[in-house]
């Protein structure tokens, strides 16, 4: 077996970790980190310590890295990634979650050279050629073994984990195999804005790549089933799971949450017959980063066995160099398209102004 | 006796600091204004998408007119027909929307007509399909939750208005319902809802966290969300100047059509009779008011009803963030009450000193500025010499401070003016003057007033969920705004328990203000 198909079968499980809230149980590592802060910001906003927060902070330097609220959860990966990487740095690592992953590169250019951000995690490839042009990243020089459906080569930045999109339904509803046959349907789907969320535009460039000049008459079919359209990702999801939609965009490896970390094998993925478009999320150094080493030290860890063996059960994808450990149980049970679809990095830039024009006029109507 | 018509001259504080207010406050929205217009591009720059953003905002404020007006009219009659137990409270509770935060309403009306809420639930019983909230019509639904209170006011007031002597006239001449619909209460209502219409027409225009919430992707922007989108999604700020400027069209028109409504020929006076209604004494005319004003209580009272049931679980365990955005919150809230009364205390004060000008300047100002229009002002201006996401608070302090003024005056000015009127004589003879007329007669008389201005806009900016949107970094927050973000999240718990805080802290404040002012005082 190819390790490429390895890969496929073990999606990630950070994502879908912030539902289970609801669920008894499920202890939150922040609480008592909470209940220290709120302390300290008491006791400081009383005593007026600005002096000796001042002096902690040049002690131990600070690496702020800008991602999207569903990495930065308590249950997603966020939490275990900081652990691990505080324990060798010898700093204080930063998330901050700053909308979902296209609102990421729109917060970067609103900021320009002030943020301050050192990293920015959670682009992918649809954006990275739109990120490069603003010239606000700098070369970066990570070396790994990658475990990518694609050749990686990229000065600018680096991948941390993939996946195929997908729309996730619960497994009794007989699923529509291709988006005419989901058009023709009265089925009712959540999908995320593409010019503020990663999956959004993943759709815009799947049904783009799929269709090519019939995307704009795919997309008026597809209006009518559309309930909404949310900023981010999470909160179509929650959508979803909150019945408000029979079907959610989503990926192929959404279902392996529900299966690993609830016992549920009521959601799966309908597998389309167009094929999948691919996700590969990538991580990038700011050019203004006051800490240009910690952050290049942050990005290789990204990619070793620490950050990479989190990534499957809490981001809930496929990640970007197999773990020593392999993929989690419950993985092989995921479909894995037939076929897939990216478009490369270069094109997307272009497709994606074409594709958003389009489908902006055909959901305005 | 022409002598004493001269109260005019008598001024024992000076009008300058009033005018200096009035012209800070000008600067500041047509400051802004002129940077929106030199950043914005020629309208060739409108998309499809925007002119879909345009059609919106116009189809959804008639629709929310409509419905609003539309619902108020049999609302009104019923509750001016009836004396009931509770009545009071009920006409009480028609003004709670107007301090009520935006986004604790919307959590409420998802909570009853979302696809999993109480509508959808009931519905199911009986087979039906579950209703569907997002877009067109659960935006207007949400107007319609915030103005048929604010409609329903006006009307009523307009029924008010007809002296009880013209029922007692029209029921000695045998008039039935139907006469009486044509003799008096038709020609009322087209005396009040040309004016009625064009308020609700106007407010909705410039609704944004509305849209922002409920509604259903391009095809139901708001102007007001299209400036946001250009701002978070594309970060273009000639587009979103190009789009403040139609909505700043927008607004102007609206409140010009607002302000020119004729006022009409009137009832004319009575003797302050109670009213007595012969024509709403059958058992049909009385089920039917009953049932009109059981459904419009129960249309503002369930929304509010399930924010509480829903957000104690939630409030027993909220994150820090909530704490911490509930203090920035309270700063913000605390900085633009003590801007207002700075501002709104001198100019009211000018005004009623016969600066009459200035009063309708910042009316004007008041009504037409639109929050996301002014932050883009604002935004533009500060960006090339300094971070506007440090002025984040400020600026929404500041801009809080603005669309609260109208209100603020409308209530001081009455007072401030008769206070000046019944002491300048006396201050003037013992010359007392300045601050020591302010400290010690003015202040102290309109105590209950500038209580209910501070309580007012101490709400209104506890609520707001607008301009700190455009500015806020990502670890910066209001508490409206972390509500909407912990939904974002999909942290539903945690927003409903802190959108019930925002609730309670909201309804706390205007009530302490208030009644701090009216405290001890005469009234």
């Amino acid at each position: 077996m190819n390790p490429l198909n390895l890969n496929r079968i073990i999606p990630a499980e950070g994502r879908f970790r912030i539902f289970r809230h609801a669920m008894p149980g499920s202890p939150s590592p922040h609480a008592a980190l909470e209940t220290d802060m709120k302390t300290l910001v008491l006791a400081s906003s009383v005593a007026g310590a600005i002096a000796l927060s001042t002096a902690a902070t040049a002690e131990t330097p600070e690496l702020v890295v800008y991602t999207y609220d569903s990495f930065v959860s308590e249950w997603g990966p966020g939490p275990a990634v900081e652990t691990a990487f505080e324990a060798t740095c010898g700093c204080d690592l930063k998330f901050v979650g700053a909308g979902d992953g296209a609102a990421l590169l729109a917060r970067i250019k609103l900021e320009g050279a002030r943020s301050d951000a050192d990293v920015v995690l959670g682009l992918d490839t649809n954006l990275t050629a739109a990120a490069k042009d603003t010239g606000l990243f700098a070369p970066i020089s990570v070396t790994a073994e990658y475990a990518l459906p694609v050749e990686w080569q990229d000065e600018m930045f680096a991948p941390y984990d993939w996946g195929y999109f997908a729309f996730v339904h619960n497994a009794d509803a007989d699923a529509p195999t291709n988006f005419k046959a989901l058009a023709e349907s009265d089925a009712k789907i959540v999908i995320q804005d593409p010019r503020s969320s990663t999956p959004g535009l993943g759709l815009l460039m799947w049904v783009k790549a799929a269709y090519g000049d019939e995307a704009p008459a795919i997309w008026e079919d597809l209006s009518d089933n559309i309930v909404t359209v949310t900023k981010g990702w999470s909160e179509a999801y929650g959508l979803f799971l909150e019945g408000e939609a029979d079907m959610v965009l989503s990926y192929t490896t959404s279902p392996a949450y529900h299966l690993i970390a609830e016992k549920d094998d009521t959601k799966a993925a309908a597998v389309f017959d167009e094929g999948h478009y691919m996700q590969v999320e990538v991580a990038g150094k700011l050019a203004s980063s006051d800490q240009p080493e910690l952050a290049d030290q942050f990005l290789q860890f990204m990619v070793s066995d620490a950050f990479q063996s989190i990534i499957p059960t809490t981001n809930w994808m496929y990640p970007a160099v197999i773990p020593s450990d392999g993929l989690p149980q419950g993985f092989e049970t995921l479909v894995s398209p037939e076929k897939s679809l990216l478009l490369p990095e270069e094109d997307a830039a272009s497709v994606r102004d074409e594709a958003l024009a389009e489908w902006l006029s055909a959901l305005s109507q | 006796m022409a002598l004493r018509a001269q109260p005019v001259t008598l001024r024992p504080v000076a009008t300058w600091p009033g005018t200096c207010a009035a012209l800070g406050v000008a600067l500041l929205v047509l400051g802004t204004l002129t940077a929106v217009a030199l950043r914005a591009e020629g309208p060739a720059g409108l998309g499809p998408a925007d002119w879909s953003a345009l059609r919106f905002t116009l189809l959804q404020a008639s629709l929310s007119a409509l419905f609003s007006i539309g619902l108020a009219v049999p609302v009104a009659r019923a509750m001016a027909r009836r004396r009931f137990f509770g009545r009071r409270v009920l006409i009480t509770l028609l003004g709670a929307p107007f301090i009520l935060p935006v986004i604790v309403a919307i959590l409420g009306l998802l909570a009853v007509f979302g696809r999993s809420g109480w509508v959808s639930d009931l519905l199911a019983l009986f087979g039906f399909a579950p209703v569907q909230i997002y877009g067109l019509h659960g935006v207007v639904i949400a107007h319609v939750f915030f103005n048929l209170p604010l409609a329903t006011r006006l009307i009523l007031q307009g029924w008010q208005e007809i002296p009880a002597e013209r029922f007692r006239l029209t029921a000695q001449l045998n008039a039935g319902p139907r006469a009486m619909w044509r003799l008096l209460e038709a020609p009322m209502l087209r005396q009040v809802l040309p004016g009625a219409t064009a308020v609700v027409f106007a407010i909705c225009l410039s609704s944004f966290a509305v849209a922002l919430t409920l509604g259903g992707g391009p095809k139901s922007t708001t102007l007001e969300l299209a400036i946001y989108q250009a701002f978070h999604f594309d970060f273009d700020l000639g587009r979103a100047a190009m789009l403040s400027g139609v909505q700043l069209g927008l607004t102007v028109i609206a409140a010009l059509l607002a302000l020119r409504v004729p006022p009409g020929d009137g009832f004319g006076g009575g003797l302050d009779r109670a009213v007595s209604r012969w024509d709403g004494r059958g058992i049909g005319s009385r089920l039917l008011d009953s049932l009109w004003i059981s459904l419009a209580a129960l249309f503002l009272i369930l929304p509010l009803l399930a924010v509480l049931v829903a957000g104690v679980p939630g409030l027993m365990s909220l994150p820090s963030s909530v704490w911490s955005a509930t203090w920035v919150s309270l700063q913000v809230a605390a900085l633009s009450t003590t801007l207002l009364l700075l501002i709104a205390l001198p100019l009211s004060a000018s005004i009623a000193l016969g600066r009459k000008a200035l009063g309708e300047v910042a009316g004007i100002l008041g009504l037409a500025a639109s929050p996301l229009v002014i932050g883009t002002g604002l935004f533009v201006l500060v960006y090339p010499i300094a971070d506007p996401f440090a002025l984040a608070l400020p600026v929404t302090a500041v801009v809080n401070m603005v669309m609260a003024l109208p209100f603020a005056l409308r209530i001081l000015i009455p007072r401030v003016r008769q206070v000046m009127q019944q002491n300048s004589r006396l201050a003037l003879a013992l010359d007392m003057r300045g601050t020591a007329f302010w400290w010690q007669v003015l202040l102290p008389r309109c105590r209950a007033q500038i209580g209910f201005a501070a309580g007012l806009t101490a709400a209104l900016s506890l609520g707001d969920l607008g301009v700190i949107a455009l500015f806020a970094d990502p670890e910066v927050a209001t508490l409206p705004l972390q509500v909407y973000r912990l939904m974002g999240a999909y942290r539903m718990e945690a927003a409903q328990g802190a959108a019930l805080l925002l609730f309670i802290l909201s309804m706390a404040a205007f009530w302490l203000l208030d009644r701090g002012g009216r405290f001890h005082a005469e009234a």
